[in-house]
């Protein structure tokens, strides 16, 4: 087996108003189905706990599942264990109609964290970040400036983002940019 | 003359001393200056030359409004032309330079325009360019491109070092403006309980209040002013901004503030610009009013100036714009000016009153001061060249005629005031013409609407024509309270706030001073400063026609200048109703657009420049190929190598090197970025029957077909190997750009048409590196890396199957798009780059080596294989491409198939795909057309053909060309002309596009 790298091999970023760094490779399950199937619901709890309400993400330590649309989740697991995941979900699905694809290496993650992090994502994304409308839990996928992206926040002020792998250094010098030193806008 | 007072300004109050350089000489200022007071302390009453007729201009006004005092600013890559002087704060260093003048701002040889302004009236260019027509491109334009525009255009090889960026904001009450009604009415919102944000353009709170006093709650102006700023700091669901303009409002609540972060201290580490993409659930504009300028004769001469403005200068910066001011005016407001400058130890000579009945309190108390007033008199003209000497007093119910004259170096004038409208105007608002007060304000009852019908924007104050404290203050409370309720908030006990009540008698219109003047004084009487329009020459266009006022906007140039006629729109238009014989809103206002001032275009971009203008999508293999000679080439937003280029190589001989050695050895492509779609579900297979116009459902697993997709009209639209994976699951290559479009096509489908059927599509593309490895000794390489069996018996062609090549978990595809032997090898992209290396590697010994995508080009066009975007272009359908065979008989339906027995699609004399061979072996240009005899009913040269693809095969030794032909395979062997641009012709023989191993025995070894 040979070692599998993620695209930016933990770069990092902390001369702004919050950190900004590459985390390594993660699991990651496409899985599209009928979200109130029984089969499909005891399997998605089986990995996160529980089924994750639209635009939310449900998190069980390092795994967790985030709703992506009507019939679509992102399940995470360890990066080691996607197959063995897949090969379980095809078995507990059998029968049912469903598509479960791993993407995990379609992927680049980034986290963005400190006390300002909710104004780098707020300068790149069109979504309410105040403490009163962003709230542990939820799940945004949306867009950061020019290019697709999921995020939620990890815990206060942390946030994990998710894009595409080919836009990661993109994603990287966007994120760095945003968080630049003396941008602090604190109106959030 | 101007000068600093002995006593300091509110704003520059204990402000440090700073210096700056105009037009090359060192001045001083300081700090809480904006440049335009600054340039008046230090005695610079011209600060610019006028667009047309070149005439000295002085500072106008005191914020947004003004249209004089652009200046070009800072130098090299920071160097910005047209910046406001009025809005622009000053700093230490400053470096500004006047506009519009050669060359100097005190001699100026375009100022000779002005003896010739009469030749040069409204419609000018329009009149004098039509004819001859040819001098137009070759004289007129020439000329006016030379004498167009204010500043001058920042060089282009200058790169702005500064940093832009975007913030959106969520807020449930925008409240722009924050003078005491923004203040007011953001207090009012915010004590509802719901969330308020509220904005101020310049960097102070308070507005023209504190200036103009008046009382409210018993409190002085400013003081109240102060005491709602600590109210409104102390609310946690108050956001509050200086230097953020409200620019534009639009659908849904959404505005763009412009918020300037280092303009007035270029030190400051951090962004410059912040543009705010804010949505609002309810926007309350306070934005004020603007004084409007009375048009009399030479009232551009510098030192005229709007009475607010000078009053401004005098109580904010403790400057005095002369030593004499003469006062004219129509309304109360301006007595207050008098009475200021009084009260400094100023001399005000006279207060000329338009009106014949005076002002109201205000009059008595100037008169106590000693100030000589003059009822129902004008000013029949302004005299003095660069600077204002004196004036000359006649009967405002006259023609002219000499009364008096009076000597003064200012004359302070206001015509009334207008209402800030624009922002309600953005999105629809609607005005009515308020004949009492001679302005245009919102019409309350006609408001931009919002999605449920609902008026998303209100006004407050001023801007909504409560010119008087004393109801401005109680409108602004109301407007912030309904706004709190209308989004959510709780109705708030909060008192009304009472203003002290005044006497002023009403504003009476002047459009026109004196009434009756005659065309001498008319031809120098100034509406638009800063595009040289007269009251003349709104006459005139009236007179040829111009009836509609956005007609006459365009034929006179008035408002169209970079200020938008802040201050010369109204008079413009009640001029315009006065030569048509109509009431002014018969008349109607010209449009207001966004951004209410010009912001930058570096806001505009935010963050989108340098390395992330645009995202740049990179494979695995990215960084490889760049460290190992990677020519780039732009696919959609993949960067691709074009070639591999080797020390002391040029691209074509690197092509030609890698096309060789992929025929003769082993080539290795990085075909990552063709898209990959998984399809799934038991209706999979007649989902994939109907996207692609050959049959897929039948295909067996294991196996790969190629196939064509074409749109709902027929045309091709993507091409690609599909491989069934099981029973209900298939894998569906697309084209590089074709990843996404078809992943949305395919959803689209299912989402609309479909949705019954059992199929989800999810996109693998990113999920893995695939690699082609090409050639003879393909198969040497995959077996010295061992692991699977991928022998011809086990792997036949157009086969695939998953196991592990040199310990890489990998599915493998017996595909070729060269005629070679090949595979397309998938492994995890993050294992990609270690499985490249591998190939590499273990492929030495058969001579292996990266090729880029031109390779990939010419191999295919060797064996005829078409592209999507070469031989395509969204108007070729299959049977141009003689892909008959791909186009299912059986299946009933197909996307596509119904269009192609449409007459014009049927049509025998289609352009088909032949093989261009040329006669002295050289390379065709791309897109060459085939030229027949005749010219067509445009006189163009008729044409029967086009190149689509074109190269220099080296396998060959000549050059390779593939083409779309009328009647094409019908012509074998025909010799057809191909002129090129610089006249010489290329013959071509058509010939089968199939060139290289027709039998295809290469690739099925």
């Amino acid at each position: 087996m040979f070692e599998a790298v993620s695209a930016l091999q933990g770069a990092s970023f902390n001369a702004g108003i919050a950190e900004v760094r590459e985390l390594g490779l993660r699991g990651m399950i496409t899985l599209r189905g009928d979200l109130t199937d029984k089969k499909l619901i005891k399997a998605v709890k089986g990995i996160a706990g529980r089924i994750p309400e639209p635009r939310t993400v449900a998190l069980k330590d390092d795994d967790g599942a985030a709703w992506m649309s009507p019939d679509e989740l992102l399940l995470m697991v360890p990066h080691a264990d996607v197959l063995s995941t897949i090969e379980t979900l095809n078995a507990s699905l059998k029968g049912t109609h469903f598509l479960a694809a791993n993407v995990s290496d379609a992927r680049a993650v980034f986290e963005v964290f400190g006390p300002h992090a909710r104004e780098v994502m707020a300068k790149l994304a069109p979504v309410d970040f105040s403490p009163d409308a962003f709230k542990m839990g939820m799940f945004r996928r949306s867009r950061l400036a020019q290019v697709p992206a999921a995020f939620w926040m990890n815990e206060e002020d942390a946030f994990t983002v998710v894009c595409f792998r080919s836009v990661a250094e993109y994603m990287f010098d966007l994120l760095s940019i945003a968080a630049q030193a003396g941008s602090e806008v604190d109106a959030l | 003359m101007s000068t600093r007072l002995k006593t300091a300004g509110r704003f520059t109050d204990g402000g440090a001393q700073l210096s700056f350089d105009f037009n090359g000489k060192k001045l001083k200022g300081v700090e809480g200056d904006t440049l335009a007071s600054a340039l008046l302390a230090n005695d610079q009453m011209m600060v610019g030359r006028s667009f047309k007729y070149h005439r000295p201009r002085g500072i106008v006004a005191s914020g947004g409004e003004e249209p004089n005092a652009l200046f070009n600013m800072g130098y090299t890559n920071t160097f910005e032309p047209n910046q406001r002087a009025t809005t622009t704060e000053l700093f230490d260093g400053a470096k500004i330079g006047s506009q519009n003048h050669w060359p100097t701002l005190e001699f100026d040889v375009g100022a000779l325009n002005t003896y010739i302004s009469r030749f040069l009236p409204a419609g000018f260019y329009y009149k004098m360019f039509m004819y001859p027509r040819a001098f137009w491109k070759h004289v007129y334009e020439p000329f006016i491109r030379q004498s167009a525009g204010l500043g001058k255009a920042p060089r282009a090889e200058d790169r702005d070092p500064d940093t832009y960026e975007h913030f959106y904001f969520f807020a449930d009450v925008m409240v722009v403006g924050g003078g005491i009604a923004g203040l007011q009415a953001a207090k009012a919102a915010a004590l509802t309980g719901v969330k308020v944000l509220l904005v101020e353009q310049t960097a102070h709170w308070g507005g023209r209040a504190p200036v103009d006093g008046g009382e409210v709650d018993g409190l002085p102006a400013d003081k109240y002013v102060d005491n709602l700023v600590a109210e409104l700091s102390a609310m946690e669901n108050v956001t509050m901004r200086t230097r953020l303009m409200g620019a534009g409002v639009y659908d849904h609540g959404y505005t763009l503030g412009y918020e300037r972060l280092t303009d007035h201290a270029p030190d400051i580490v951090g962004p410059r610009h912040r543009l705010w993409r804010i949505r609002a659930g309810h926007i309350v504009t306070a934005t004020g009013a603007i004084e409007r300028p009375i048009s009399f004769a030479s009232n551009d001469i510098p030192g005229v100036m709007l009475a607010s403005a000078v009053r401004d200068y005098a109580v904010n910066f403790g400057v005095s714009v002369g030593d004499r001011t003469v006062v004219v005016t129509n309304n109360d407001d301006a007595y207050r000016t008098a009475i200021t400058l009084k009260g400094l130890g100023l001399d005000v000579p006279c207060i000329i009153d338009a009106r014949a009945g005076g002002a109201g309190a205000l009059a008595e108390e100037a008169k106590a001061l000693g100030i000589r007033v003059e009822n129902g008199k004008a000013i029949s003209k302004v005299k003095g060249g660069k600077r204002v000497t004196g004036i000359v007093l006649c009967a405002q119910a006259g023609e002219g005629g000499v009364l008096e004259e009076i000597e003064c170096d200012v004359v302070a004038m206001s015509g009334g005031w207008s209402p800030v409208v624009h922002l309600w105007s953005h999105c629809g608002g609607k005005l009515i013409w308020d004949d009492p007060q001679s302005h245009f304000r919102p019409d309350s009852e006609r408001p931009p609407l919002g999605a449920k019908g609902e008026g998303f924007v209100s006004v407050a104050g001023s801007a909504n024509g409560h010119l008087q404290l004393a109801e401005l203050i109680g409108d602004a409370h109301g407007a912030g309270l309904d706004a709190g309720k209308a989004t959510g908030g709780k109705p708030a006990k909060a008192a009304i706030p009472e203003g002290a009540p005044t006497s002023e008698h009403p504003v009476e219109p002047v459009w026109l001073m004196p009434q009756g003047a005659g065309i001498k004084l008319l031809s120098k009487a100034w509406l638009d400063y800063q595009n040289d329009v007269k009251v003349s020459d709104v006459q005139l266009a009236a007179q040829e026609g111009f009836e509609s006022v956005e007609h006459a906007k365009r034929y006179t140039t008035l408002g169209m200048a970079t200020d938008q006629g802040k201050l010369s729109n109204i008079n413009g238009l009640a001029i315009l109703s006065d030569a048509l014989g109509q009431p002014i809103p018969q008349t109607g206002t010209t449009t207001f657009r966004p951004p209410y001032t010009p912001i930058s275009m570096g806001a505009i971009g935010g963050e989108a420049k340098g390395k992330v203008f645009q995202p740049l999508r990179k494979t695995p293999l990215y960084e490889w190929s760049d460290n190992n000679g990677a020519d780039w080439e732009p696919v959609g937003a993949w960067r691709r190598p074009f070639a591999y280029l080797q020390p002391g190589e040029s691209v074509h001989d690197a092509v030609n090197r890698e096309v060789k050695n992929t025929r003769e050895n082993l080539g290795l492509l990085d075909a990552s970025t063709l898209g990959k779609l998984v399809v799934k579900g038991p209706d999979a297979g007649k989902f994939l029957d109907m996207l692609y116009t050959n049959m897929m459902s039948t295909l067996k697993v294991g196996k790969c077909r190629y196939g064509l997709m074409c749109s709902e009209n027929g045309f091709l639209i993507d091409d690609g190997v599909v491989a069934r994976v099981d029973d209900e699951t298939f894998l569906c290559h697309t084209t590089t750009g074709g990843a996404e479009t078809i992943h949305g096509h395919m959803e689209e489908w299912l989402q609309t048409e479909w949705w019954d059927w059992n199929v989800y599509v999810a996109n693998v593309t990113e999920q893995y590196a695939q690699i082609a490895v090409v050639g003879p000794n393909a198969r040497k390489v995959l077996e010295k890396l061992g692991g699977m069996d991928v022998s011809k018996d086990a792997l036949g062609f157009m086969e695939w199957a998953d196991g592990t090549i040199g310990g890489f978990d990998a599915r493998v595809y017996r595909i070729s798009f060269s005629g070679e032997l090949s595979y397309e090898i998938a492994v995890s992209a993050a294992q990609g780059l270690a499985f490249w290396e591998a190939l590499h590697t273990a492929g030495e010994e058969f001579g292996a080596m990266p090729y880029g995508t031109e390779t990939l080009h010419i191999l295919r066009a060797e064996k005829g294989f078409i592209m999507i975007g070469d031989e395509t272009d969204g108007t070729v359908i299959p049977q141009d491409l003689n892909l008959q065979w791909a186009l299912s008989k059986k299946k009933e339906d197909y996307l596509g198939k119904r269009a192609h027995q449409r007459s014009h699609m049927a049509d025998p004399e289609r352009w088909k795909l032949v093989g261009l061979e040329t006669v002295d072996k050289s390379v065709l240009p791309d897109g060459a057309y085939a030229v027949d005899e005749g010219v067509n009913a445009n006189g163009q040269r008729n044409m029967f053909g086009r190149v689509t693809s074109t190269y220099y095969s080296a396998n060959l030794e000549r050059g390779i060309a593939m083409g779309l032909v009328k009647n094409g395979p019908d012509r074998m062997g025909e010799v057809i002309d191909f002129p090129k641009t610089d006249g010489t012709i290329i013959k071509a023989k058509i010939v089968n596009p199939v060139i290289y191993d027709k039998d295809g025995e290469k690739q099925n070894v």
